[in-house]
């Protein structure tokens, strides 16, 4: 298409021809400038917090607690001991051990019951289906902040307060509506020809589900596994109003609640904390970002 | 069940092929779990909000409209939910511009985009508590940075303490808040953009449409509906969020950042007193149904593209 649309230009090449494309040209280039610019300030207005978060990670006390001194550089020499108080001084790897416990438990519940859920509303023929896949994501619409004051007293009659179960077992209230909706976008895009023609050697349609579809949609299951970690990863409010010994805590609480006590501030350990869950997270998502888009979008699509 | 199972297994294999059977049955653990853990303790908040339930005595008692009474003649919370509504109006109105403009930027090809787009996603993708620790220090009353060049720079004195008087306190959280959801409102913008049919822009093209004629006469009525979408998802994680505000402010000072959430934990988890921190928390109610009616709206005119 653009081949064929220059050549003939390039054949009737006339002089206002020429300086109309040096316009055009010149007119590129400042819009070009002005593209990198934006993204530069965009980048530096998103990431502030955290390169500032990073170079106060490493700064000695003298040098961090002077107002004078030029915060974003290194007065003193940088130091990496507020970084290993981090691990060594508070219950850090605690808090992470527990984050990652809840977050892969929780991982597990949401596809054992989110998968085969996605693939009843995106493939089965059912009445309601279309109208039961909506309502299912406007349940990720009902907030947290809604329902923590009954939930409260729900995880108290279990007797599971101020225990990681608590989060395992509401969690997935948060994680199944999305994953559910990612899902069916996957699912979707599986061609229905491979289902029949498995169907048609001899699978029964469970066996075309879990011999066909699951492994043909393993890239958008996958996808919904890092998506489902880092909600359970985000979440705070559950996590505050259900936990109170920090050893049951998680990143999300125990950062905050508990290298900051009272008027005491660690403030080279939070960054350093801020900072070596912010990045991996960010990585992990930017790999997928695409498959994320394709998943939101394909769900709305009519199967 | 493997490849070579004979199609003489009638018995399981009418069960596993009826999709009758199958559907209701795939679809039923995850209509419990919503039931028992969603919808169950929702009708257990409302009636919460019309009960006497504490922390230290669970026993319920209808009390009728008593915490209600109580919270309207508390001017805390219509404090709180005039803050909320401020506090939503702003940072959509802020998001709506500033995420079609990233939205730009995410769709444009040029070299290092894959650090730019790092960068840019970092405040969304970041666990908001550790975000909000961060800009706490940002903030911070003596040591922020913001301050220092400020002051380098001549343009003031001494420190402006971001988050100790009331105007700037609430200024602070809607930036944070408005921060941590323009990426996302952008990724959802970026998909309605990548969902514009080519040839609508080579037309544009090929009959010359500059940048804002493109803009405002393509781009913009075509992704109209997606952007109301992103708003409105947007709007909706700001309002019913109380982490920005419990770590940045607690509320302070004197309740001039206090939101609907934030107060609900306040009474109901803070003082123990659930069947009054229920009916505050209620009053986020007739928000959600509206964004949910918007967002319903707008989907509807996406379909008919």
């Amino acid at each position: 298409m653009a081949v064929s649309a220059r050549a003939p230009i390039a054949v009737a090449d006339s002089g206002h021809v020429e300086r109309a494309r040096r316009r055009t040209t010149v007119r590129r280039r400042a819009g070009r400038a002005g593209l990198y610019l934006i993204a530069v300030c965009a980048a530096l207005v998103a990431a502030l917090p955290f390169i500032w978060g990073t170079i106060t990670a490493f700064k000695r006390d003298a040098d961090l607690y002077n107002s004078e001194n030029n915060p974003f550089m290194f007065n003193l020499d940088p130091t990496g001991e507020h970084v290993s108080f981090l691990f060594d001084g508070t219950s850090f790897l605690t808090f992470a051990a527990n984050t990652l416990w809840v977050g892969l438990l929780v991982v597990a519940i949401t596809l054992a019951v989110g998968l085969p859920a996605a693939y009843s509303l995106a493939r089965l023929n059912m009445r309601w289906s279309g109208a039961l896949g909506i309502s299912i994501f406007f349940v990720y619409l009902v907030p947290p902040t809604l329902l923590f004051i009954s939930l409260t007293r729900v995880v108290a009659i279990t007797g599971l307060q101020d225990s990681t179960w608590s989060l395992v077992l509401i969690y997935p209230t948060i994680t199944i509506p999305v994953s559910m909706w990612l899902l069916m976008g996957f699912l979707k895009a599986v061609p229905r020809d491979l289902e029949e023609q498995a169907m048609v050697d001899g699978y029964s349609r469970l066996g075309a589900f879990t011999r066909i579809v699951v492994p043909l949609a393993l890239p958008g299951i996958v996808a919904v596994v890092v998506f489902a970690f880092t909600l359970t990863a985000h979440e705070f409010i559950y996590a505050l109003a259900f936990i109170s010994p920090s050893d049951a805590k998680t990143i999300s609480i125990g950062v905050p609640t508990e290298l900051i006590r009272g008027d005491v501030f660690f403030w080279q350990s939070l960054q350093a904390a801020a900072i070596l869950v912010a990045v991996p997270i960010a990585f992990a998502f930017n790999l997928l970002l695409e498959r994320f888009i394709t998943g939101f979008t394909m769900g709305a699509v009519k199967g | 069940m493997s490849v070579s199972e004979p199609p003489g297994l009638r018995g399981r294999a009418t069960l596993a092929d009826r999709e009758g059977f199958l559907a209701p049955i795939f679809l039923l653990p995850a209509v419990v779990y919503i039931i028992a853990l969603v919808a169950i303790p929702l009708l257990l908040a409302i009636a919460f909000a019309f009960s006497d339930v504490t922390v230290g005595d669970p026993s319920f008692e209808w009390v009728g409209l008593r915490n209600f009474d109580a919270i309207f003649d508390d001017p805390v919370f219509w404090r709180s939910l005039r803050n909320t509504l401020v506090f939503t109006v702003i940072s959509m109105a802020l998001t709506i511009v500033l995420a079609k403009a990233l939205a730009m930027i995410l769709i444009a090809n040029f070299r290092f985009k894959w650090l730019i787009r790092f960068l840019v996603l970092l405040p969304w993708t970041t666990p908001i508590a550790l975000a909000a620790v961060a800009w706490l220090w940002m903030l911070d009353s003596v040591y922020s940075p913001i301050d220092w060049v400020l002051r380098s720079l001549g343009f003031i004195e001494s420190n402006v303490y971001w988050l100790g008087k009331d105007e700037l306190a609430m200024a602070s959280v809607i930036a944070v808040h408005t921060w941590r959801i323009v990426p996302l409102a952008a990724v959802i913008i970026l998909a309605g953009l990548i969902s514009i049919p080519d040839d609508i822009k080579d037309a544009a093209e090929i009959d010359g449409a500059g940048f804002w004629r493109k803009l405002f006469e393509v781009t913009v009525p075509l992704t109209l509906p997606v952007i109301a979408v992103a708003t409105l998802f947007g709007a909706v994680l700001t309002f019913t969020d109380m982490s920005v505000v419990y770590i940045l402010t607690r509320g302070g000072p004197e309740n001039a950042t206090q939101v609907l959430p934030s107060y609900a934990y306040l009474k109901g988890i803070g003082s123990g007193d659930l069947a009054q921190g229920a009916a505050i928390a209620l009053f986020l109610f007739p928000l959600l149904l509206a964004a949910a009616i918007a967002i319903l709206r707008s989907v509807k005119k996406m379909e008919t593209f």
